[in-house]
């Protein structure tokens, strides 16, 4: 196939850690067949050959923090034909939207001896909060074989055969024991989108839902449940104010333990 | 006429493939496939009845289940499906071309009750694709007119140009076949009927000691369709309703379109309404 | 030796020892011998090779929602209680390649050649075979079989184990499916302080006992392991009613309760995993990056995932109440239509190990207060 032929791909790095760029560099016996098929035009982090766009498909990595940012992605957009935001800082802001939670004037200070040369939104946001987003692939990082398996589905023109059901289902087909019912811990699996195959609860820890909410997560009834399982006061609610926290279904049941944990602490005093 | 199911008993969900040897264009988003197993063998000695359906594979998109909608008579030749593209394996269908091969499974499901229904007055009701599977039925019923009384297909499609086999209503009203077609939405076309099947059935004298019904299409026409068939007061073992739902292996096995005690894809397509009725009114059931 | 003594129903004792050397001829005829073993505090069904494999000493505590390790220090290895693991992961695998499809000009089918394996299962019990029979049911039906679970079924050699110490989500009694394993099992043990009591089931178990240090079972053995089954009915953690169940779920769709627990379930599909007689399945594509070799795989599904009910015309049942009522409407109501018995066999695993600790039997009884309110 001549490059003229194959669908060009563009990868850029927004604000995020690079571990998804890594995973895709690290798809090392497909790299092969990868760039066989696809014409790689601008992927900095694999080589500094730049072509012009548009480009058929176009991964963007990371969020938008600053407006720097939030004006680069609308160009993007502009001349992407499929934009796929890949990974959870894409997808739901990353563990960089924890700072929406408090005052981002005041962390700056903290952090850095000169804030004022900084330039930063007030909040870490998903790409889809800003252009129009045709696919997100979650995880953190995310999921290699998944990656593939939607530039598999996007050549072939089909649907992208991504897991959709809870990490619980990826736990019992891998014959995980349950970290909640053997051991006591919290999990956010009941309520997490799978694809990231349960690395966590077959690591003896509780799922922090990195591939954000499973879409009709019952946040009710996994808060009420989890949090009587805490072994230090918050852990619930640490676990869904992580990666994923500022993702409105987790956001709001953190919101809600965060309401209810103030109030008891209140009664014992 | 017994049909020979085409599956292999020792590998589950294994298909023999079949040729496109033909497209017809029907609509805009529905084409019928005409497919002819690449072995001869088998060919020969497929089978199936009115209100049968397949399961066709593609490779990588996966298996959907589509109706057979070509005359049972001519199954030693050419089986076809009258395909809307709305899924992934569906759309994926829709690219392919004559000459193509699928995978097929089938066929799978309870048939009209041909046999049963003879010496009454049949009416078909259907809408949009649901004419799909009863177009066999249709067949059925030309080859042997003089089994059944008097014969009413009222047939309904969003607009004109959604209506399926325009071309063969003339054939069927001269085989005495009274069609009756409306639409939901007229445009500048169309002098015929408009409005939505059930509503069309007070036109009709019914004799309900004598009569059977046929019916098939999206839900909710099927329901009022229902209620006007009970209204008319045709007993509820001579409706018959043909449901759709997630069918996956087509042999009740894989769980998926269970109703109450039914795997739909085994004990239906085909009901009669006494065996729904328990479950007609039960939201998300 | 007693070799000509042996006969199928022979009820002998064996030293404990001895199952090593069970275990190695089962192996010798060619079986893959798996059975309990502890891992992450809990306790999975894997391959086992001698009684050093098996949990020693240890027992389950279990309620909704929670199992947990208890060390007894006793000389005993079947008096835990499984986890969340069924057996029905050998014959109904979580995972199969079914065939791959390769595009060489035309599509071609490879089966996956792989034989059948033969599985020696050691410490079935009596629910768990009762649940294999209902699996059978279902599986192997007279107008269909599937052919992958006919054939693994048909090589499986089963050490059956009569249950002395049910746990607190137990109630095999109920239906009638334990403690004491009847039938469908090669051999049965019941484990006694000193050595195992042997019931012969099939006639591979009773040629495999031949060669085996076993004795006739003494009156006072068989004594003790009657004792033993007789006080595991008294303590049975459970207890549902089953009286007119299919009527009672049949005729009460629209009950009240079913909002109520559809608030607790989690939907995340725990249940039917867990559930040694849910036997649903899909099966996806999994294809090369052009799309030319596709592998067809079949894995486990549930009634839980909104996609399991998905089609053109929509989500059939997009409420998680709905789910949740499918789920019991079936295995306690339907099955009994479509297979002659209900899908349930008192084994506790969903209420064991539901992450929200609903429990069937609680909520059979609320929908039953319900009713006759």
């Amino acid at each position: 196939m001549s490059d003229a032929k194959k669908p060009s791909v563009a990868v850029y790095k927004f604000s995020s850690c690079d571990g998804c760029q890594l995973s895709l560099l690290n798809l090392e016996d497909e790299l092969l067949d990868l760039a066989g098929a696809l014409d790689i035009a601008y992927f900095l982090e694999a080589t500094r050959a730049v072509k012009p766009g548009p480009y058929d498909i176009t991964l963007v990595e990371g969020s938008v923090t600053t407006p720097h940012e939030a004006e680069r992605i609308r160009q993007i957009r502009s001349e992407a034909r499929f934009l796929i935001a890949l990974g959870t800082c894409a997808t739901g802001g990353g563990i960089q939207a924890l700072r929406n939670f408090g005052n981002a004037d005041e962390m700056a200070r903290m952090v850095y001896a000169h804030p004022e040369y900084l330039e930063y939104l007030d909040k870490s946001t998903a790409i889809a909060e800003h252009v129009k987003v045709d696919l997100e692939i979650w995880g953190c990082p995310v999921n290699k074989h998944l990656v593939l398996e939607c530039i598999a589905a996007l050549l072939q023109k089909r649907k992208p055969n991504l897991p959709q059901y809870t990490v619980c289902m990826e736990c019992k087909l891998r014959g995980t024991v349950c970290v909640t019912v053997a051991q006591g811990m919290p999990c956010l699996g009941p309520a997490s989108q799978a694809g990231c195959g349960a690395i966590c609860p077959a690591n003896g820890r509780g799922c922090y839902g990195c591939f954000g909410p499973a879409g009709y997560a019952n946040m009710e009834s996994l808060s009420e449940r989890m949090h009587t399982l805490d072994r230090f006061p918050g852990e619930t609610a640490l676990l869904l104010r992580n990666i994923s926290g500022y993702v409105p279904a987790f956001r709001k049941a953190a919101d809600e333990l965060h309401i209810a944990n103030a109030a008891s602490q209140k009664e014992t005093k | 006429m017994t049909p020979t199911a085409t599956t292999h008993p020792e590998r589950l969900l294994e298909p023999d493939w079949a040729e496109i040897t033909a497209i017809t264009p029907e609509t805009e988003d529905i084409s019928t496939f005409w497919l002819r197993f690449e072995a001869p063998a088998i060919q020969e000695h497929y089978r199936f009845q009115p209100g049968q359906f397949n399961m066709l594979y593609l490779p990588g998109y996966g298996e959907a289940a589509i109706s057979i909608s070509s005359d049972p008579d001519e199954s030693r030749r050419l089986v076809g499906h009258t395909i809307r593209f709305v899924g992934n394996v569906t759309r994926a269908i829709n690219r392919l071309k004559v000459g193509d091969l699928l995978g097929l499974r089938g066929p799978f499901s309870a048939p009209w009750p041909m046999d049963a229904i003879e010496g009454k007055d049949v009416i078909l009701a259907s809408g949009g694709i649901g004419l799909a599977p009863l177009r066999p039925a249709i067949y059925h019923i030309l080859r042997h007119r003089e089994r059944y009384g008097k014969v009413i297909l009222v047939y309904g499609a969003r607009t004109p140009r959604d209506l399926l086999y325009l071309n063969e209503y003339e054939e069927w009203r001269k085989a005495d076949i009274d069609v009756q077609i409306t639409v939901d939405h007229a445009d500048e076309t169309w002098s015929g009927r408009v409005g939505v099947v059930p509503m069309w059935f007070y036109h009709f004298r019914i004799d309900p000691r004598k009569t059977a019904l046929l019916t098939c299409g999206p839900e909710i026409m099927i329901r009022f369709v229902v209620f006007e068939a009970l209204a008319r007061r045709i007993p509820t073992d001579y409706i018959y309703v043909s449901l759709e739902r997630n069918m996956k292996c087509g042999q009740g096995a894989c769980g998926h379109c269970q109703l109450g005690p039914y795997f739909i894809c085994k004990d239906g397509l085909v009901f009669p309404f006494s065996a729904l009725e328990p479950y007609f009114n039960v939201e998300e059931y | 030796m007693i070799e000509r003594h042996l006969a199928i129903s022979s009820v002998v004792s064996l030293p404990k020892t001895e199952l090593d050397a069970l275990l190695a001829g089962l192996r010798h005829n060619g079986y893959q011998t798996v059975g309990p073993c502890l891992k992450d505090e809990g306790l999975v069904y894997a391959g086992i090779e001698s009684l050093a494999d098996l949990p020693r000493g240890v027992i389950s505590e279990q309620a909704a929602g929670k199992f947990r390790l208890v060390q007894t220090g006793q000389e005993r290895y079947f008096d835990i209680i499984p986890g969340g693991q069924s057996w029905k992961q050998f014959l109904f695998p979580p995972r199969l390649t079914l065939f791959t499809a390769q595009k060489d000009g035309r599509w071609r089918i490879a089966p996956d050649g792989e034989p059948a394996p033969r599985y020696a299962l050691i410490g079935v019990r009596a629910c768990e075979l009762a649940a294999i029979e209902i699996q059978d049911r279902a599986f192997m039906r007279e107008d269909y079989a599937d052919p992958i679970y006919r054939a693994r079924r048909r090589n499986l050699f089963i050490v059956a184990v009569n249950c002395l110490h049910p746990a607190g989500t137990c109630f095999c009694v109920s239906l009638g499916s334990g403690p004491r394993a009847e039938r469908g099992y090669d051999l049965c043990l019941t484990e006694l302080d000193d050595a195992f009591l042997v019931e012969i089931g099939s006639e591979l178990g009773r040629s495999l006992m031949t060669e085996l240090a076993c004795e006739p079972a003494s009156a006072y053995l068989q004594n003790a392991a009657n004792q033993g089954l007789e006080q595991a009915v008294k303590q049975m953690g459970r207890h549902l009613d089953t009286s007119d169940l299919p009527q009672l779920l049949a005729g009460n769709l629209d009950a009240e309760r079913w909002e109520q627990v559809g608030k607790r379930c989690l939907s995340c599909a725990n249940c039917t995993l867990v559930c040694p007689t849910c036997f649903c399945w899909d099966a996806t594509d999994h294809t090369d990056l052009l799309g030319k070799v596709t592998r067809r795989e079949r894995v486990w599904d549930s009634f839980f995932n909104p996609a399991f009910s998905y089609f053109a015309g929509g989500n059939t049942r997009p409420a998680i109440r709905s789910r949740y009522r499918q789920w019991l409407t079936h295995k306690l109501g339907a099955w009994k239509e479509q297979y002659g018995t209900l899908g349930c066999v008192g084994c506790g695993r969903c209420i064991t190990w539901c992450p929200a600790g609903i429990d069937l039997t609680e909520e059979i009884a609320a929908l039953r207060e319900e009713v006759e309110a």
